[in-house]
């Protein structure tokens, strides 16, 4: 291991960095352009919100009703809990590399490779939620003479909220911190500040950490309020 | 001094060094194929290194995450005003994209192994602390009672009954947390740590078969440790097997 | 007891455990960077070459880094073997970065030297427009080598090749729109797009010159990793890719791919000369900058495009052409 060295008060380094948020500053590179400052910041934050919500979407569209399906019928455990272990095994250059590389770069093919990790969050947590669902009220639900999709949907979902939603919220961390590294597939989100030092600079660099890491626990944030909203009052009473 | 004769023979390639290439006589490698392998098999000693780099990275950043995270679980698990705070923040570590970790430790600890190292262990907190807690808590009241009952301290209980019971909670959080940190550490050559992300950043970022091959060998590397430590899981808990079969 | 044996496996876990992170402890050890490698004198299988070791300069540890693209590795790499067969302890730290890292890591003193171009340095370090950049090799070494002086570095002379960074496209698209200059991209660059490094937005010799000089407006510029300059023409994403003029891929696949004319010379060619700390060659001694010209001669134009082909087209190591190269020209046994 390299020596440790003495750490040096890193208050310097955070004040360049939010001066580099707000203000535009000379590039590291020479030819006169300014770089960094509220616009860029933002084009960045909100191109990488974009592909975020885009690929969470697509995850969800075809993630959600497979793991809810293969759930309620009790089917097809090895693929649902297999690919989520399989999911978390994918590395995520070499997701972005390998596509950049076979299908090409750009906003549409980086959605798809970021919905390739968002998947087996998603499906295996609806999977699982649903199976494990107390069977006493789908047993009476089904006394009752419910069909089998209003057991689904009016019964088994609302007490799968919290597994649901966990899986949501892990498809969407993986999902935030793969996109950051997309500028090397040509799409520039807020990684563009950090991968390329020699164009913005040690400031640059810290200053696109700091709004991924603030935009990554927003996120976080506003989905574990969003979870508290949906779980429904009983669940919470629950025990953690 | 060194001496550097230079006749007209040196400083002069030799002939059929120069080599014509046209597009039909390019090798595999040199094209848009899915994989070559040739190559592959002429050039796997590339990746000697990044994956012996990789496996260093992940088993100090699973044994320090452990460390940790196994302390705090204990200690939260006797005082319950710690739990959500630190479920809290050890989630905060886990949301932070591993790659804004390794720039925001930059001014501290700059470039190199250590810094992939710490980030790497605080992602895999999160996982390893909650898998603890929850095993611990799962353990049935009674049979606390039934330890004290025979006159167990609370630390023999804690040792000797709730830990060996909590273990599969445990293990399969550290399954969990390892084959994660398998995939994430492939960001390290962004930190200067190594690993397996350097042969496909700077070994042919464009070159599938490279990608392939490192990025294989990646997820090779997860499911072995998932095997291992399935195995270590069955081992340590002898009486779970009489239940299955 | 059931406990007995529990708290035994337990024990066993842990034991199993300590030993790995020892087994971790103590790789790591042996501390290897993620792009360093070590050369030493023995590699270069002993007597036979034109550079002989000399024993006076094993006290003496070099590193030598370079930028991220293939021909600046394996400059780097040539140098690093010569420099090791003259008997130097070597290390290299290949593929830094841009420019801009590149001399900041050598200021640092992390790296001894590193292989820059005399235009990259003038145009992106020092500022200079494309005009005041000298055409003649020997003049754009002096100067660069006197702005060099004013930060304590120092350059050795220039390499035979030059390479110059490139407007390039797609035979296909060239012929459809007439283009056969980068002036002619006048009036219909507005529809085309234009792919290139991250730093080039604002390199004077890349797209900051095109739009200042040529007056070039583009549909929009993508920054891509420099790897992947080709792969996006390939791919039909990119109507314009920045090139270089060394590039394997302009002559083995010279139906596929075109490069536009410098009409107006903005993009000036540049060769290479080993930039280094003045410290670092009172240390090294004269055997220094001595190997380092000595092995360079033989770097002609068409030496580099084969060495280029190697590393880009049949993805051999920066190493392996470097080494196949001293080799071939009688530097190393």
């Amino acid at each position: 291991m390299s020596a440790f060295t003495v750490p040096q008060l890193p208050l310097g380094s955070i004040q360049g960095a939010l001066e580099f948020i707000f203000e535009p500053q000379p590039s590291n590179v020479t030819g006169g352009k300014l770089v960094g400052g509220l616009d860029q910041t933002l084009e960045l934050a909100l191109t990488q919100l974009e592909v975020t919500v885009l690929a969470l979407a697509l995850s969800m569209l075809l993630a959600l009703p497979a793991g809810l399906y293969l759930g309620h019928r009790g089917i097809g455990e090895l693929l649902a809990v297999g690919l989520g272990n399989a999911g978390r095994a994918i590395p995520e250059l070499a997701l972005i590399a390998f596509m950049a590389a076979a299908i090409g770069v750009g906003t549409l093919n980086l959605t798809i490779a970021l919905a390739v990790l968002g998947i087996p969050p998603i499906l295996t947590n609806a999977f699982v939620g649903i199976r494990q669902v107390d069977r006493a009220p789908v047993e009476a639900a089904r006394g009752i003479g419910m069909t089998e999709r209003e057991i689904l949907f009016k019964v088994e979902v609302p007490l799968a909220i919290p597994t649901l939603m966990a899986g949501i919220r892990l498809a969407t961390i993986a999902i935030v911190a793969t996109a950051t590294i997309a500028p090397l597939a040509g799409v520039l989100t807020l990684g563009d500040y950090i991968i390329n030092e020699n164009v913005y600079g040690e400031n640059g660099v810290v200053a696109g950490a700091i709004v991924v890491a603030v935009m990554a626990l927003s996120l976080e944030l506003l989905l574990a309020l969003l979870q508290r909203r949906l779980t429904s009052k009983g669940l919470k009473l629950r025990p953690a | 001094m060194a001496s550097l004769a230079l006749t007209a023979a040196v400083g002069e390639v030799g002939k059929g060094f120069l080599r014509e290439r046209t597009s039909d006589t390019l090798p595999c490698q040199a094209t848009e194929k899915l994989f070559c392998f040739d190559w592959a098999k002429d050039n796997i000693d590339r990746y000697g290194t990044p994956t012996v780099q990789h496996l260093e990275l992940v088993t100090l950043a699973v044994l320090f995450g452990f460390a940790i995270a196994f302390t705090l679980a204990l200690l939260a698990h006797r005082r319950r005003w710690l739990r959500s705070p630190l479920l809290a923040a050890t989630g905060v570590l886990y949301t932070i994209p591993s790659i804004a970790f390794f720039f925001l430790l930059l001014p501290l600890t700059g470039r190199g192994v250590d810094t992939a190292v710490i980030a790497l262990t605080a992602f895999n907190l999160q996982v390893i602390y909650r898998n603890t807690i929850v095993g611990l808590s799962n353990v049935p009241a009674s049979v606390k009672e039934a330890a004290k009952g025979i006159g167990q301290t609370d630390r023999q209980i804690l040792w000797r009954v709730e830990l060996p019971l909590a273990t599969p909670e445990i293990i399969a959080g550290l399954r969990i947390a390892t084959v994660s940190t398998v995939a994430i550490a492939t960001l390290a050559v962004f930190a200067g740590g190594g690993g397996l992300g350097v042969p496909i950043k700077q070994g042919g970022i464009d070159f599938k078969t490279n990608i392939i091959l490192a990025g294989g060998i990646a997820i090779l590397m997860a499911l072995a440790f998932d095997v291992l430590l399935l195995a270590i899981q069955r081992l340590v808990t002898p009486w779970e097997r009489v239940a299955r079969a | 007891m059931r406990t007995k044996t529990t708290r035994l496996s337990w024990l066993a876990v842990c034991t199993g455990l300590v030993l790995v992170l020892s087994l971790g402890v103590a790789a790591c050890g042996s501390d290897d960077d993620d792009t360093s490698g070590e050369s030493t004198a023995a590699e270069s299988e002993g007597g036979g070459g034109a550079i002989a070791a000399n024993p006076a300069n094993g006290k003496v540890t070099l590193t030598i880094g370079s930028k991220n693209f293939a021909e600046s590795e394996i400059t780097g790499e040539i140098y690093a073997q010569a420099l090791a067969a003259a008997g130097y302890k070597v290390k290299t730290d290949l593929s830094l970065g841009s420019e801009t890292i590149a001399l900041k890591t050598l200021k640092q003193g992390e790296i001894s030297g590193y292989p820059e171009y005399t235009s990259t340095a003038l145009e992106s370090l020092f500022s200079l427009e494309p005009g005041e950049v000298p055409a003649d090799a020997q003049a754009a070494y002096e100067k660069a080598k006197a702005e060099l002086e004013k930060d304590g570095l120092t350059a050795f002379p220039p390499t035979p090749f030059s390479s110059a960074n490139a407007v390039g496209t797609t035979t296909k698209l060239a012929e459809e729109e007439g283009l056969e200059t980068v002036s002619d991209l006048e009036g219909k660059s507005e529809s085309l797009t234009l792919y290139g490094s991250p730093e080039c937005r604002q390199r004077i010799d890349c797209l900051a010159g095109l739009e200042k000089y040529y007056g070039l407006k583009f549909k929009s510029f993508h920054p891509v990793d420099i790897g992947l300059r080709y792969t996006v023409l390939e791919k039909g994403q990119a109507d314009l890719s920045i090139l270089f003029t060394t590039d394997p891929q302009l002559s083995a696949e010279k139906d596929k791919f075109v490069i536009l004319e410098d009409d107006k010379e903005v993009f000036p060619a540049g060769n290479v000369i080993f930039v280094t700390r003045n410290s670092v060659v009172e240390a090294a001694g004269p055997d220094y900058e001595k190997t380092i010209v000595a092995v360079q001669e033989g770097l002609t134009l068409p030496v580099v495009q084969e060495l280029n082909a190697r590393v880009e087209l049949e993805k051999q190591t920066p190493k392996q052409a470097a080494a196949a190269y001293l080799k071939s020209a009688g530097y190393v046994g």
